[in-house]
């Protein structure tokens, strides 16, 4: 268990700059989880915190200790590959472990310690089968046992469930946050799946392009999105993003439409306005905001999403809880939440 | 595979036709090989080109390993091309995870030196290998031959030792190293064991090269206490005749440590060959 900071961190490959002035304070037993599309410097970020990749710039302290340029392996941190990283010539009990082999620990203490993060992880029967021998859950469960048994100051998972079907990633992501709350070490997670981000974090941290864009609970970042990027990044399905010219009380949309936003801040400086699928009410025509024609509509049973055109906007999407009757071709009406919709100044920033 | 329509049984006969022919085109130098070896020297040239002879002699054999300094040479040969394995093997080792792992000032450069060396006709080179071993005062030594075989075969072995460690995923190493070892450790423990198949085949590979290196054998070498096999394979040859029943049977003798060191090292060396090609 520990307690993480990075202080203006950063990352070049030689005259490339993968990171820059990272600042992340990362308390005892928290579930962080670093988010963003690829090559976004997640996976990096994670790396340098492991000790694998020199860091360039800034520090980076364990409970207060400098760790720039402290090896991995004495570090004390324990990571979950993507690929696994099983090692092929070692049964599961060996390869689970390996690091007290290393760290010459009485071969009874071994036994004993894997045998108890076997059955935690329900891989008891397996313990004598080579890793080629697994199906991908199981192996996927080794590399966690293999993470546990360390007991270690803290854990990262660099992409974790990539290689997993849909299926098994939901049932592993409950192991997971079952594990966190078990051992409720401190955890960092990488993952570019809006989804395991919201539902695992205690606070996500979105990355892109180098730079820390919003740090906060999955329901800040829903709620109160810090710019247009992270607006559209979380949130599934994605947010509606409409251009329109910014005025006194409110915002016009390409095709005419006044929509009147009450906001504190200037709302002339808007040039864009977010509105979340969800946010979206199908109202009778011409009683809302907008007239649409459904494009394509989706029957989720528990939820319709409707792809819909506006004349002079575009596309956008809404989301309905329960089943609506709508069939493609039927004109309908829109009504736009406005206390839920989210204004962006030029550079990007919402404007609160 | 319920699709597959199935074959016609010619083509099954005909497919194990061509292997056959394949085996038979391939083994038979081999079997010409024993079978002048067994022949009585009265018959080998009154029987002329038939398949068996009507009489067979160990004596060959017997004449070869008691008469001759056969055995001096096939120790010559053996200390020669196990060194010149071991010795090569352990470098290409070295060179190929370097090449493979890390990434350094003028690695660029030194992989095309090293493809380069490849490029030359060995018949340029010897003179003035010749007269560096002379220089050295190496001639007739086991020694020269030993260096200059390693120093040959480095190349080739590098590549091939290479391609195997980038075979072996890297994060393997790095979980390694989060597990606690040293980089050192991470290769003895980790990577090295999953080598194991890419030293057997670049020690087999060597292993043959050098047993079967005529050149310069033959131009570093004139002692005959310090000739190799190949070498001492020509002293059959005398001015007059060809003994071919005993440098038959020379040959044959001169196969089995190549063979026994490849079932040894076969089943290596097949998952070996494969598993550097396709392994991700």
């Amino acid at each position: 268990m520990a307690h993480l900071e990075l202080k203006d961190v950063s990352k070049s490959y030689g005259p490339v700059e993968v990171l820059r002035d990272i600042n992340l304070q990362i308390a005892d037993g928290e579930f962080v989880v670093l988010v963003g599309p690829s090559g976004c410097g997640k996976s990096t970020l994670l790396r340098m915190i492991a000790g694998l990749e020199p860091i360039s710039g800034g520090d980076f302290l364990i409970d207060g200790a400098h760790m720039n340029d402290v090896r991995p392996r004495d570090r004390d941190i324990a990571m979950v590959f993507q690929s696994y990283a099983l090692y092929p010539h070692m049964d599961v009990g060996r390869n689970m472990g390996f690091s007290m082999e290393i760290r010459k620990e009485p071969t009874e203490t071994r036994r004993s310690k894997v045998a108890e993060a076997a059955q935690t992880l329900g891989l008891s029967h397996l313990i004598d089968r080579l890793p080629k021998a697994l199906s991908g859950g199981q192996r996927q469960r080794v590399a966690m046992g293999r993470a546990i048994i360390r007991n270690p100051r803290a854990f990262l998972f660099d992409e974790p469930l990539s290689n997993l079907d849909a299926a098994l990633r939901v049932e592993m992501r409950l192991e997971i946050a079952r594990l966190h709350q078990k051992l409720g070490s401190t955890m960092i997670y990488v993952t570019h799946d809006q989804v395991e981000a919201l539902t695992l974090a205690d606070r996500i941290v979105v990355l892109h392009g180098g730079d820390i864009q919003q740090v906060g609970s999955p329901l800040e970042l829903y709620e109160r999105p810090a710019n247009r990027f992270v607006a559209q990044f979380i949130g599934s399905p994605t947010m509606n993003v409409v251009e329109v010219e910014g005025g006194e009380t409110g915002v016009t949309t390409r095709n005419g439409t006044l929509i009147s936003v009450p906001r504190t801040s200037d709302t002339r400086r808007a040039t864009a306005l977010g509105i979340r699928p969800e946010h979206l009410e199908v109202v009778d025509l011409n009683q809302g905001d907008l007239t649409a024609v459904a494009d394509v509509v989706e029957h989720l049973g528990s939820d319709t999403n409707i792809y819909v055109k506006v004349d002079g906007i575009g596309p956008l999407m809404v989301r309905k809880h329960g089943n609506i009757p709508a069939r493609s071709g039927d004109r309908i009406g829109l009504r736009i939440q406005v206390e839920n919709a989210h204004l962006f100044a030029p550079d990007g920033t919402t404007l609160s | 595979m319920s699709i597959m329509r199935r074959r016609h049984p010619l083509f099954a006969v005909g497919k194990y036709a061509a292997l056959l022919f394949y085996l038979a085109f391939a083994l038979f130098p081999l079997y010409w090989l024993l079978k002048i070896a067994l022949t009585p020297d009265a018959l080998i040239f009154s029987e002329g080109t038939r398949l068996l002879p009507s009489a067979m002699t160990w004596s060959n054999f017997s004449a070869v390993l008691f008469a001759t300094d056969f055995l001096a040479y096939f120790g010559n040969s053996l200390i020669v091309s196990l060194g010149t394995a071991f010795v090569t093997t352990l470098v290409a080792a070295g060179a190929g995870y370097a090449f493979s792992r890390f990434v350094f000032a003028g690695k660029k450069i030194i992989i095309a030196v090293m493809l380069i060396t490849q490029m030359f006709p060995l018949l340029m080179i010897i003179a003035p290998i010749y007269k560096i071993v002379a220089d050295l005062g190496l001639l007739n030594s086991l020694t020269s031959l030993i260096v200059v075989y390693t120093a040959f075969n480095i190349p080739f072995a590098t590549f091939l030792m290479q391609s195997f460690f980038d075979g072996i995923p890297k994060d393997l190493e790095e979980a390694a190293m989060m597990d606690g070892c040293s980089r050192f450790q991470a290769l003895r423990k980790v990577v090295f064991p999953l080598t194991l198949p890419g030293l057997g085949a670049t020690l087999g590979f060597v292993f043959t090269a050098a047993w079967s290196e005529l050149l310069f054998a033959l131009m570093l070498i004139s002692r005959n206490d310090a000739m190799t096999f190949p070498v001492g394979l020509l002293t059959f040859v005398s001015k007059f005749s060809v003994d071919w029943g005993q440098m038959m049977a020379a040959g044959v003798l001169a196969l089995i440590p190549s063979c026994l060191f490849f079932i040894f090292i076969q089943r290596y060396l097949v998952q070996g060959l494969t598993s550097g090609a396709v392994k991700g």
